[in-house]
């Protein structure tokens, strides 16, 4: 008799827990079957592609612009800087160099973008394990960031402002200057933020040593982004295979040395202050420059000024078919891959000739975190797995497509 | 914008994994400055474990699979690998071609990160890899039919779900749409017109 309720006893311990899909924690909608040894994790079985809605096969069927909101809607924590990865591969078909000003805007909302993504990870990743205010520190910023993009391009979140060939809009003065003087205030604020957080102790007990990731796990795993350098690789898109002008600004690569949960976390709040420093040069630079063209002038990707269609036959025309039938992009292939804020974000593009893309497959740094979680999470608590998933910094967007 | 000197050194590279995989290795071109190697497909799992243990190769990281449809060829589709050298700095791209029932060598064994991407180029395309320890659907829906990036299968697909009120359920229905899908063909005919105008066969089949 007392035997058999011995068996029990250790058979009880082992069950399987169905975490998500609707799960505060899952950062979206993810769902994990998690196998429990009592409270030990013994294997995380993710089940993704709940959110997905086909991008890649409506790619295939919009031009070359029409595309170009889709990115928008993958990772949407940074949406600009999806779109960056779809124009660079598109204008690296053409051939076309995009314009000094365009190219200082877009690193100027790339940085933006960096700083709300991260932002919205550190807030919610302190909130899974416990922390309740520093979040509503990181949105109150994040709100003003999202007023920024709003005022480049009419659209607080899904920005479409970067077009293949340039940027849509030039900026005016005075959201530069009022995004200069964010980039004064910007690093108080990340200052209170790390003094609630950095330093607390049940922060530090619930995330260092925890998903420790190691050189091996990186090359495994196919990692990129802050799950690298938290691990102390000095591995950066932007400063290794450079693009745009991310080569002539002068900013730092922070790493970790542990690659834990923690040093995740210290190298986002690092690289925003990174990233704000970057904004600044870019606002230096473009108002020593001055004013200039944000569309490459005079070829068919960017429609003609309003005013002069008042007046020519031909800048109608091009307008109309630009609107249309869309510029065609020579026959070929090309991968353009950017730092986001989550990894390296790549753009597979294949081109016929035509007006649409062949095949585009959207590499995403997502996927690949995710489907480490197995090996991440193997022998950590139950608790834990909420760490590690947002210290992965994960985005249903762009997993499921 | 792509400098000379890193088209020379790919090229080199490329000339290198040639010499050191004849059997695996189709071709080996520089475009855009991008290394492209064609491969034959017994032979991709030899030429990537080659690639990522080689000195000079170094392709440590893997980055991406994918499938590309191409109907019209014998073998119609065409697998994508793409690696990453953090330590060297360089890229490779492979390409392998296979058809609907050939199954591609799996690189699960090299790269655990590659079983994802391989069960994802199996459920858009139905591209089989054998040896992989789980292939499953991985983006679609709980038995789904059909594979959604063929060129053959329809935008719209086959099933649309809504929540019956009446049922109180989700229910799966034959897509009906309320007017046809319209497939916009922008292409001008003055810029994309060949030799053969829609029509013209008719005025051959005429005198008889």
């Amino acid at each position: 008799m007392a035997d058999t309720a011995h068996i029990s006893e250790i058979e009880d311990r082992k069950f399987t827990l169905n975490f998500g899909p609707q799960h505060p924690a899952a950062h979206g909608v993810l769902r994990m079957i998690l196998d429990l040894d009592g409270e030990v994790v013994t294997r995380v079985d993710s089940h993704i592609g709940l959110l997905h809605r086909g991008t890649e096969k409506l790619l295939e069927y919009k031009t070359f612009l029409q595309g170009m909101p889709y990115f928008d809607r993958l990772d949407y924590c940074s949406p600009m800087n999806q779109e960056h990865a779809w124009c660079l591969a598109i204008e690296k078909l053409l051939g076309v160099t995009i314009p000094r000003r365009a190219s200082l805007i877009r690193v100027l909302y790339s940085e933006i973008g960096r700083i709300m993504s991260h932002l919205l990870n550190v807030g919610t990743g302190v909130m899974d394990v416990g922390a309740l205010t520093p979040i509503t520190w990181c949105f109150e910023e994040r709100e003003k960031l999202c007023v920024f993009y709003e005022r480049a391009s009419g659209s607080r979140m899904h920005a479409a402002y970067f077009r293949p060939g340039g940027v849509h809009q030039d900026l005016p003065q005075p959201l530069l200057d009022d995004i200069a003087e964010w980039c004064d205030d910007f690093p108080k604020v990340l200052d209170q933020i790390e003094s609630l957080v950095t330093e607390n102790r049940i922060f530090k007990q619930r995330m260092v040593d925890i998903g420790v990731v190691d050189e091996k796990t990186i090359m495994d795993w196919g990692f990129s982004g802050v799950m690298v350098r938290g691990s102390g690789l000095a591995w950066d898109l932007r400063r290794a295979q450079p693009y745009e002008c991310y080569s002539e600004l002068d900013f730092k690569v922070p790493v970790g040395r542990n690659g834990d949960n923690y040093d995740r976390y210290v190298c986002r709040m690092d690289e925003m202050r990174e990233s704000t420093k970057i904004m600044q040069q870019c606002i230096e630079l473009m108002a020593k420059e001055g004013p200039g063209p944000v569309l490459v002038p005079g070829s068919k990707m960017a429609p003609p000024r309003r005013a002069e269609m008042k007046n020519s036959m031909e800048a109608l025309i091009h307008h109309f078919k630009l609107y249309t039938e869309g510029f065609h992009v020579p026959e070929g292939e090309t991968y353009a891959a950017i730092e986001a804020p989550k990894g390296e974000f790549g753009v597979y593009l294949v081109s016929d000739g035509t007006n649409r893309p062949y095949r585009a497959k959207i590499r995403a740094p997502g996927y690949p975190h995710l489907q480490a979680m197995d090996h991440l999470c193997k022998g950590h608590m139950l608790a834990d797995v909420s760490a590690v998933l947002g210290s992965l910094d994960i985005v249903f967007g762009e997993i499921d497509r | 914008m792509i400098d000379a000197e890193a088209i020379e050194s790919l090229k080199d590279l490329g000339a290198h994994i040639s010499a050191r995989q004849p059997d695996a290795v189709r071709a080996a071109n520089v475009v855009l400055g991008e290394l492209t190697i064609l491969a034959e497909r017994d032979h991709v799992l030899g030429l990537l474990r080659f690639l990522r243990d080689d000195q000079q190769c170094n392709f440590e990281t893997f980055i991406d699979v994918c499938g590309v449809d191409y109907p019209e060829r014998a073998e119609r589709f065409e697998v994508v690998y793409h690696l990453l050298s953090m330590r060297m700095n360089h890229r490779v791209r492979v390409r392998v071609q296979t058809d609907e029932d050939t199954p591609v060598p799996s690189v699960v064994s090299l790269w655990p990160v590659a079983n994802w991407f391989e069960r994802e180029a199996f459920d858009m395309y139905g591209i089989q890899f054998s040896d992989h320890p789980d292939l499953r659907r991985i983006l679609t829906d709980y038995g789904f039919e059909g594979y959604p990036l063929r060129k053959d299968f329809p935008l719209t697909g086959h099933y649309e779900v809504r929540y019956d009120d009446l049922e109180k359920r989700v229910v799966y229905e034959p897509v009906e749409l309320a007017q046809e899908y319209r497939n916009f063909d922008f292409l001008s005919p003055w810029e994309g017109m060949t030799s053969q105008i829609p029509g013209d066969e008719k005025a051959e089949e005429a005198p008889e």
